[in-house]
């Protein structure tokens, strides 16, 4: 087997290289037909240019979006897996997405008329939620003894996002006809973001996060083998367990803000890298983010397209590609 | 090269002390069995001894320095544990799991280099087991595990190594592949180790001395001669039991002839 380093390079380089076709392929699929040469004819005043239109204001700001929250997903999947030593963990596992939509749909039924730096009540109210819930389910965790207890992580986070799903259906209950379409449609998961403003606002909070982590592949390649084998190589296992919750979390509140719960990016993507460039985490966290861009990019892109009388929401297409995996993985050894 | 003084241990304050007033000193070259019935506390007692616990009371020194003032990496260089068991939840290959033993010798952001490779794979070939270095580790069997766990401690390039149960669950064959293994580290390459069992016979063949533990206090410490006896094992076990020199193996054996009543 060569060495990590060369392994790194040839995933980074193939890994990038999708993404770079992904991103520049995106924007062209749609129920229009734009030419990229047309796109970029400096000639054409850009009033007059529908091409280059559509390719910079109706179409580039999903495709970054769904980049920012399909790497988001994909990373903070990876790293959920790691700490909960178990390969079926998502970041709907802990109930940081259902804390964000329990957020957003408060800010949607309640009609929360605020903002900060420019960014809608909607995302701040479901970031803030994603935020709670992790609050909730860390403390529970950590009340016990030193360091987490993944058991109780996995409990609390599996019953915290029953608790947020009956919370969501009361509030629904209470709002109007109107209010209750809103939030439905928000909880398909939609790309949708309409300017570059809601990306701006999510992408310091997902660079964070991705800073955080690049400091753990290492440590949760140890913890994953047990907290007290990692602890013996060398790991400070409750630092390293804090970082990774923390900007996991942070990644999916951002990404969750942004465009809803788009489900199972965080199962399918690290799955499919794995079984491409092996269990390593320096490998996998890299890979798992440009794959989950490029993925989460494709799957709007048929979301776009797939439907001649309109467009899907872009969580409808992930689940039915991901339901069937999810199953195939449960079954295949 | 280690000496441990006065250590107690209870999981919350005012609980039963798992491990209560245990002293213990390793000399560099040692190789010590510690062994008691279930719940006497041996993994507590590693544990507190490789520096992942944190003793209620008492003192560890390592080195000539007090074990807590050790960072949890400058230890991961010196001492190394191998737990009971490991389970992958990811499949990592054989050469994987040996390569995250270099863990305390690399940055956060250095990758391992040609030399950490070599050492990894040293440890592969003085374990037996660099025939399945690409092989994925979930596949391997109880055995091999153990020894491709042992050869990830190796990588640390331990002074001392810490072993918690090294042949529970293995057959007679890997039992005494592991056992060899581990006297032959200890003789050709000078490793200091401490490990802890429930096979009488395994610590009698292999350790020079001997720590008997029941219900966290020391029942008796010193060379194996003199430890083992029928008296140490109806204290610690509840049996009666025959113990005498093996004429071929030349090692104490102990065979249970009653439980006492």
């Amino acid at each position: 087997m060569p060495l990590i380093r060369r392994r790194l390079i040839v995933t980074l380089a193939g890994f990038g290289l999708l993404l770079l076709a992904a991103l520049v392929a995106g924007p062209l699929i749609g129920s229009t037909h734009i030419s990229l040469a047309k796109v970029f004819d400096r000639s054409i005043p850009f009033a007059d240019n529908t091409d280059a239109q559509i390719f910079f204001i109706a179409r580039l700001p999903r495709v970054l979006a769904a980049a920012l929250v399909g790497a988001a997903l994909a990373t903070a999947g990876v790293v959920f897996q790691a700490l909960l030593r178990n390969p079926l963990a998502t970041p709907d596992t802990l109930g940081v997405s259902s804390g964000a939509a329990l957020g957003a749909m408060l800010a949607i039924t309640f009609h929360f008329d605020f903002a900060f730096a420019g960014i809608a009540s909607i995302p701040l109210a479901s970031f803030a939620g994603s935020i709670g819930a992790l609050g909730i389910v860390y403390a529970l965790a950590s009340a016990r003894r030193r360091g987490l207890s993944t058991i109780v992580l996995l409990l609390a986070g599996v019953t915290m996002t029953a608790f947020f799903q009956a919370l969501i259906l009361f509030t629904q209950y209470l709002a109007d006809f109107a209010d209750t379409f809103r939030t439905v449609r928000w909880l398909m998961g939609t790309l949708d973001v309409g300017s570059y403003a809601p990306i701006l606002a999510a992408l310091p909070i997902v660079l964070v996060a991705f800073a955080m982590l690049s400091t753990l592949p290492r440590s949760l390649d140890l913890i994953s083998l047990g907290a007290d084998a990692a602890a013996a190589r060398g790991v400070n296992v409750v630092a390293a367990e804090r970082m990774a919750l923390a900007s996991a979390s942070l990644a999916t509140g951002a990404a969750v803000s942004l465009a809803g719960p788009v489900g199972f990016i965080g199962l399918v993507v690290p799955h499919l890298v794995r079984l491409i460039v092996g269990s390593d985490h320096r490998l996998v966290l890299p890979a798992s983010a440009l794959f989950g861009a490029a993925f989460l990019i494709a799957c709007d892109a048929i979301a776009r397209t797939v439907w001649s009388s309109g467009e899907l929401p872009v969580g409808i297409v992930t689940a039915l590609i991901g339901g069937p995996f999810f199953l195939w993985l449960l079954v295949r050894k | 090269m280690l000496h441990a003084s006065h250590l107690s241990f209870a999981y919350r304050a005012g609980a039963a002390r798992v491990i209560d007033d245990v002293s213990v000193t390793v000399a560099a070259g040692d190789l010590i069995g510690i062994l008691g019935p279930n719940g006497s506390g041996k993994t507590t007692l590693l544990k507190m001894l490789s520096g992942t616990l944190a003793p209620s009371a008492g003192a560890i020194d390592f080195e000539h320095r007090p074990l807590a003032a050790w960072t949890r990496r400058d230890l991961a260089r010196r001492i190394a544990l191998v737990p009971q068991e490991t389970h992958a939840p990811f499949d990592f290959t054989v050469l994987d799991i040996v390569l995250m033993g270099r863990y305390p010798h690399l940055g956060t952001f250095t990758l391992e280099g040609p030399a950490d490779l070599a050492i990894a794979r040293q440890a592969l070939a003085s374990t037996g087991t660099s025939a399945f270095e690409d092989r994925p580790f979930a596949t391997l069997s109880g055995g091999e595990k153990q020894r491709v766990v042992i050869a990830s401690a190796l990588a640390q390039s331990p002074a001392l190594l810490l072993l918690d149960e090294p042949t529970a669950s293995l057959d007679l064959g890997h039992q005494l592949d592991v056992q060899l293994l581990l006297a032959g580290l200890n003789r050709d390459r000078g490793v200091t180790m401490v490990l802890s069992t429930h096979d009488l016979n395994f610590a009698a063949a292999l350790c020079r001395h001997l720590i008997l533990l029941h219900d966290g206090h020391v029942v008796a410490q010193g060379p194996t001669e003199d430890v083992l006896t029928p008296d140490t094992v109806r204290v610690l076990y509840g049996v009666d039991a025959d113990v005498h020199r093996h004429p071929i193996a030349g090692h104490l054996t102990v065979t249970p002839l009653a439980r006492v009543p």
